[in-house]
């Protein structure tokens, strides 16, 4: 699997933002793409993901697999995100927040058993019934990461998914997080500000 | 791109709020130049020199105008020092949960109740007499109603003073007012001269419109006028109502042109307020830039006093015109000046309880119908907003339209529409006239909330493969249940209080509890006014309790959907 932006080029007004951006993510690897605060690098994400909003203009191609998405809405690039905030749905227990996005041809005893299995990885058995807002900040962040994992993607996008965390948190999250992307071979992009954060080949964009 | 919503709600929004008004008010206009429906016409000038002719006109004019202004500046004063004084204390926390029963009391519930508690035989002196009046017997003055109008004024304070308080504490959160009044104070402003110089001027064109349809409402309000205005001259919405119910053609075109005066009456004042804002913002330029001056801690204490000033009439007179009319409907004896009943009794109830069954039951199903096709029509127009980004919305200026325009000015051109298409005098026709006000309420209410909502649970969504739909389902709407339930309730409670149009399009035939309580209020048995002014205050009450319960029983075990605030 391989993810690749073909010449990307974002702008606000008749202002150019970001770009033209060429980078080439093959499975298991990182690509960070770094720079400050007010760059387009959350833009180039939504971009990526297919929810640009209406005030920004685009050109360029996001390849999945040779695939152009052009055209594909956002649920059906199978990209999976994860914000600085876990945003786990505070409506629904943490097992039915991993269930969310298990495909719907899943039969309701193997999502059960998906569930079940992804909590063992998180180090979180027997979490499923509980209220997410009860969960420590390292605790939501890997049922996050879990969610998006079971929606089964075919890469990944991350949008400074550590900065909300303190140093120790941080480094134990970081391994937890790369580890799971090169065991299941996804390409991921990185996009930050802050280098610690930065993995695999980095590319730098300016205001 | 963004998938449109499968539902052409702002086709169906407009047809909902547009057409009627518009229509409406070529309807009365049409009249007034004496194109009558039917058979019988009049001469094209004799509406208006009718009108012009017709005795105390002027004085009606005066007296719709001194309750219109008098009662929306009070109002909007009051709201300004609630929110300006109690800002971050623990009055303004209290306040919020005042607030939705303050809102769900219909003003006709208010007025019946204020007429018993204002008059000279009622509540407040009966309480104080004779020990310290003085008086055996009541005295000798018109009060409720008096012949300024004031009781109506006072009636109408306590009704938009919350509506204002609701609209403000929506308005806030958009101009950051938490911080803005920190930075001033942290300048060496009091609470009262930061909240009026940091976050005024800036809150004032988002509260612009709700001002409007309050000032809209009080310069042609009906049902309250008829139970606490003075009936000769009545003010010009009374005067014009009792012209259209006329069977003489001609008093109905005469109607019909009051119809079109009572418009341009409310345009009038609405353009010359937008001049006294302009003017005032004008001259209030050097103040809002004015550094702080010298003051000891008095000034703390004067934002909190002031608002306390502000807060508790509105409660306790409210509260208390809904008490005393529950009382008077448990009540055995209650002779003059007794301050309770002599004994508690349900012969009332009992006695009643059958002839009120059909309105209340009419109240209720018009009310939940209306209060579902608002709240569904709301959703859908936000959700299509949120999904197309970018692209504006349907204007709130639209939305407002039936709050704004006066409903004398219309709904009889509604009501000969209707006729016309065979639908006057049917549920449906009530339903329909309810959801043209209850739509606006509903939508201003839900907008807020709506437009807040962090737009990246949708995007998390998304990404784990959920569609739009699976998305409006199963995320938005769980995570917007607090308020879209509050703006149900809002909603119903709009519906309970309608007056005119239910009489109007109802043609007579389908009696809620609120216009059987305006044509109780002149026979003046208390004892039935009571169980309406009960039943019609406990429905909506009855809604909002279940706005707060029902979201935090389903989400007892979810703290991060708890409460943020009322009605958000």
């Amino acid at each position: 699997m391989t993810l690749a932006l073909d010449g990307v080029t974002l702008w606000r007004g008749g202002r150019r933002l970001l770009g033209p951006l060429d980078l080439t993510v093959p499975g298991g690897a990182v690509v960070t793409v770094m720079g400050p605060s007010g760059a387009g690098k959350s833009t180039l994400l939504a971009f990526v993901a297919g929810d640009l909003d209406p005030a920004f203009r685009a050109k360029g191609r996001v390849l999945l697999e040779g695939r152009d998405l052009a055209g594909l809405p956002p649920e059906r690039r199978r990209l999976g995100l994860l914000f600085q905030d876990p945003l786990l749905f505070p409506h629904l227990s943490v097992g039915e927040n991993l269930a969310f996005g298990i495909p719907r041809v899943v039969p309701r005893r193997e999502r059960r058993a998906r569930v079940a299995a992804a909590l063992t990885e998180a180090g979180m058995d027997g979490f499923g019934g509980r209220d997410p807002a009860t969960l420590s900040g390292g605790q939501a962040a890997r049922v996050a990461l879990m969610r998006v994992l079971l929606a089964e993607p075919r890469a990944l996008l991350l949008d400074e998914p550590f900065s909300s965390l303190d140093a120790t948190l941080r480094a134990r999250l970081r391994a937890f997080v790369f580890d799971h992307i090169a065991r299941r071979g996804l390409p991921t992009l990185l996009v930050t500000h802050d280098p610690e954060d930065a993995r695999g080949e980095v590319v730098r964009v300016e205001t | 791109m963004v998938p449109r919503v499968p539902f052409p709600a702002r086709r169906i929004t407009l047809a909902v709020v547009l057409v009627p008004v518009l229509a409406g008010v070529l309807g009365t206009l049409l009249p007034s130049i004496g194109l009558m429906p039917g058979p019988a016409q009049v001469p094209a000038t004799a509406a208006w020199t009718g009108l012009a002719a017709a005795p105390g006109l002027g004085a009606s004019v005066a007296l719709s105008l001194r309750i219109g202004l008098v009662s929306t500046g009070l109002s909007l004063s009051l709201a300004l020092l609630i929110v300006a004084g109690a800002h971050d204390t623990a009055l303004m926390r209290w306040s919020r949960r005042a607030l939705a029963p303050l809102l769900a009391v219909p003003h006709v519930s208010v007025a019946l109740g204020l007429a018993f508690l204002l008059a000279p035989s009622g509540w407040i002196v009966r309480l104080l007499s004779p020990w310290a009046t003085g008086w055996t017997l009541p005295p000798d003055v018109a009060t409720a109603p008096d012949p300024w109008g004031l009781a109506a004024v006072v009636a109408l304070v306590l009704k938009e003073t919350p509506y204002l308080l609701l609209m403000l504490l929506a308005a806030l959160p958009q101009v950051d007012a938490d911080r803005a009044v920190r930075a001033a104070r942290g300048l060496g402003h009091g609470p009262l001269s930061a909240w009026g110089r940091a976050v005024l001027p800036r809150v004032w064109p988002l509260i612009r419109l709700p001002v409007y349809a309050v000032l809209a409402y009080g310069l042609s309000v009906v049902d309250v006028a008829l139970v606490l205005a003075p009936a000769t001259p009545p003010p010009l919405a009374v005067a014009v109502v009792r012209w259209l119910s006329d069977p003489d053609v001609s008093s109905r075109a005469q109607g019909a042109a009051g119809a079109v005066l009572q418009t341009g009456l409310v345009i009038a004042a609405i353009g010359a307020w937008r001049l006294g804002e302009a003017a005032v913002a004008r001259l209030a330029r050097p103040w809002v830039s004015r550094g702080p001056s010298a003051t000891g801690p008095w000034e703390g204490r004067l934002g909190i006093w002031s608002a306390q000033t502000a807060a508790l009439p509105v409660v306790l007179l409210t509260a208390g015109a809904v008490l005393a009319m529950a009382l008077w409907s448990v009540a055995d004896a209650w002779f003059w000046p007794a301050p309770w009943p002599s004994a508690l009794t349900l012969e009332t109830w009992a006695r009643h309880l059958s002839g009120v069954a059909w309105p209340l039951g009419t109240t209720v199903s018009v009310g939940l119908v209306a209060t579902v096709l608002a709240v569904g029509l709301a959703a859908a127009l936000l959700e299509a907003e949120c999904r197309a980004t970018g692209r504006g919305g349907l204007s709130d200026g639209v939305i407002y339209l039936p709050l704004l325009v006066p409903q004398v000015g219309f709904l009889y051109g509604v009501t000969v529409l209707a006729t016309l298409v065979g639908l006057d005098g049917t549920w449906a026709a009530v339903t329909a006239s309810h959801l043209l006000f209850v739509l606006p309420y509903v939508y201003l209410t839900l907008a807020g909330p709506w437009r807040r909502l962090d737009p990246r649970w949708g995007r998390v969504a998304a990404g784990l493969g959920a569609a739009p739909g699976r998305v409006f389902w199963c995320v938005t709407l769980p995570l917007l249940l607090r308020p879209l339930l509050f703006a149900a309730a809002v909603g119903f409670a709009v519906s309970v209080g309608q007056y005119l149009p239910t009489l109007f399009l109802g043609a007579g035939l389908h009696p809620t509890l609120t216009t059987e309580a305006v044509a109780l209020a002149t026979g003046g048995d208390r004892r039935i006014i009571g169980v309406h002014v009960f039943l019609q205050a406990i429905l909506p009450l009855l809604g909002f309790a279940l706005a707060v319960g029902v979201p935090g029983w389903l989400y007892r075990d979810r703290r991060g959907m708890r409460a943020a605030e009322a009605g958000g």
